[in-house]
């Protein structure tokens, strides 16, 4: 059965496609690697699956879920690690659905919290600022708070970016609890090596899909210096695209 | 001239009671909105607000004299077309939203002050940009207490989505759509704020009582909470002490408010527990863990 299935998706800022014409299907329970050079449409690929961002054409099916209800690991990069906000009040935040905008965070849902911070070893650190956490400390909170989601679709952007190899195996411990827990799971990364070892599926994504499948068959060195080749094309003035949908 | 102006009614008791009423008041609103402002890197974005209220107050003197009402109204509604055109233009062009607004402010303060000059005189001029604390009346009082009960009823409904909308905005996106709904709500408020801010303190003074606080609160406290107690409990001091000092020292009231907001802001980057001057020269044994 599919989780998510793409309907012929270009996405994009300004009428500048950014992913074009992707047709496929991510089938539910399955643990699926996004790779592609930077640029690539990885994170813009992932804001559309989340719903943050609207097809300039296409659809995204999600057969039965809300976008809403798929949990969203974003880049680290794109928090305001400055703000005055501690480790416990960020992870409850995965409590949004459940809790909207006005519901009281406490007593039932406190436990949720708790546990979810001790399962990626940031017990003791609730009240911390998250300016003082390290990069591997904050990723580690931001797992927390995709426990907290407890969705049955979770996208991954650059979890294991710029963190280290113990850092990184544990989290990879959790990734592959969900996998085996039946839940459908996309990551962006760029450790080539990780993706052999860990995620049977792979999308190669540059701009357009390069391939898309088991990954023995997608990371081949020719599909991978296909897809360098592709990013490198962008042109301003760039006509207006006539393509069909297949 | 000018002086006697800015200081007579300080020998009416009922005047000062008044000012501190309506200084309390809107340091309740304005204080916290302020600390939002700063966390999310647009503390400039009051000071062009502010000054972009400035034609329609002046319009609305121009139609009905010293009036409170026409004066709000005009700036209000100067205040939303500000920010609603500033929005569209940001989201329509290339321009980014704190220099389009900038653009309108410069706009905005230029016709201001040509509008006023058509039928006030020097005086009345000063009173807009600088206000007149001392000199309010019940009307002015009351948009003003009106003012601070809508902030602070609002600021709680939006306060989930306003706060995570700064920290992760790309993961509130993903769960809900209220962070533009929250936006949009949160300059409403500032607007309404400058509005009622102008009325005691003048269009270019009103943003210091806003602003000031919340750069005081970054020195003393590490928690969004704490911070906003600091912003709210400094707005208030600054308040009281520049209305009493003005009154000793026969200085204008405005003004004195936001010096000693000012004094309070020095202070704190000297001796602010949190990474305050002082700390950074004391030679400070590093800690165990």
């Amino acid at each position: 059965m599919a989780a998510l299935q793409f309907c012929d998706v270009t996405l994009g800022y300004d009428r500048h496609p950014a992913v074009h014409h992707l047709n496929g299907t991510v089938e539910a329970g399955s643990l699926t690697a996004v790779v592609g050079p930077n640029g690539a449409g990885k994170s813009t690929l992932f804001k559309a699956i989340v719903g943050a961002l609207k097809p300039l054409a296409g659809h995204i099916e999600r057969n039965g879920f809300v976008a809403r209800d798929i949990a969203y690991l974003p880049q680290v990069a794109d928090i305001d690690r400055t703000f005055p906000i501690n480790v416990y009040d960020m992870v409850a935040m995965g409590l949004w659905r459940r809790k909207g905008v006005f519901g009281g965070i406490g007593g039932d849902t406190h436990g949720a919290v708790e546990a979810s911070i001790a399962a990626v070893g940031l017990t003791g650190f609730e009240q911390r600022a998250i300016g003082s956490l390290s990069g591997g400390q904050m990723q580690r909170m931001l797992f927390a708070r995709l426990l907290v989601q407890n969705s049955r679709i979770i996208v991954l952007d650059e979890p294991f970016g710029a963190i280290d190899s113990r850092t990184a195996e544990d989290l990879m411990h959790l990734v592959r609890r969900w996998h085996t827990e039946r839940r459908t799971v996309l990551a962006a990364t760029h450790d080539v090596e990780l993706v052999r070892a860990a995620f049977p599926r792979t999308l190669m994504l540059a701009r357009e899909p390069v391939a898309w499948g088991a990954t023995r068959d997608v990371l081949t060195a020719e599909n991978l210096e296909k897809a360098r080749r592709m990013c490198e094309a962008f042109d301003e003035a760039a006509a207006t695209c006539v393509r069909e949908a297949a | 001239m000018l002086h006697d102006a800015l200081t007579a009614p300080l020998a009416e008791p009922d005047a000062m009671r008044r000012a501190l009423a309506a200084m309390f008041a809107l340091s309740l609103s304005a204080a916290p909105l302020g600390l939002i402002l700063m966390l999310r890197r647009m503390s400039l974005i009051g000071d062009a607000l502010s000054h972009a209220i400035l034609p329609g107050v002046a319009i609305g003197f121009l139609i009905a004299g010293a009036s409170v009402f026409a004066m709000a109204a005009g700036g209000l509604i100067a205040g939303f077309l500000i920010t609603i055109g500033a929005g569209l233009i940001a989201r329509a062009t290339t321009l980014k939203e704190d220099a389009s607004l900038a653009a309108f402010f410069l706009i905005s303060l230029a016709l201001g002050v040509a509008i006023v000059s058509v039928k006030g005189n020097d005086e009345d001029l000063v009173h807009l940009l600088f206000g007149s604390v001392l000199s309010i009346g019940n009307a002015a009082l009351l948009f003003i207490a009106g003012v601070t009960s809508v902030s602070l009823v609002a600021l709680a409904l939006i306060w989930r989505p306003l706060v995570l909308d700064c920290v992760d905005p790309g993961f509130l996106r993903s769960v809900s759509r209220s962070g533009g709904a929250a936006h949009v709500a949160f300059l409403t408020l500032m607007v309404l704020n400058l509005v009622g801010g102008f009325l005691v303190l003048g269009t270019l003074l009103a943003v210091g009582l806003m602003m000031l606080p919340a750069f005081i609160a970054r020195f003393w406290a590490r928690d969004l909470t704490a911070m906003m107690a600091v912003a709210v409990g400094s707005a208030i001091v600054s308040s009281f002490a520049g209305l009493f000092v003005a009154a000793r020292a026969g200085l204008p009231a405005g003004p004195a408010i936001i010096l000693v907001a000012g004094a309070l802001y020095l202070l704190s980057v000297v001796a602010g527990p949190v990474g305050g001057l002082i700390w950074l020269l004391l030679p400070r044994r590093h800690l165990e863990a």
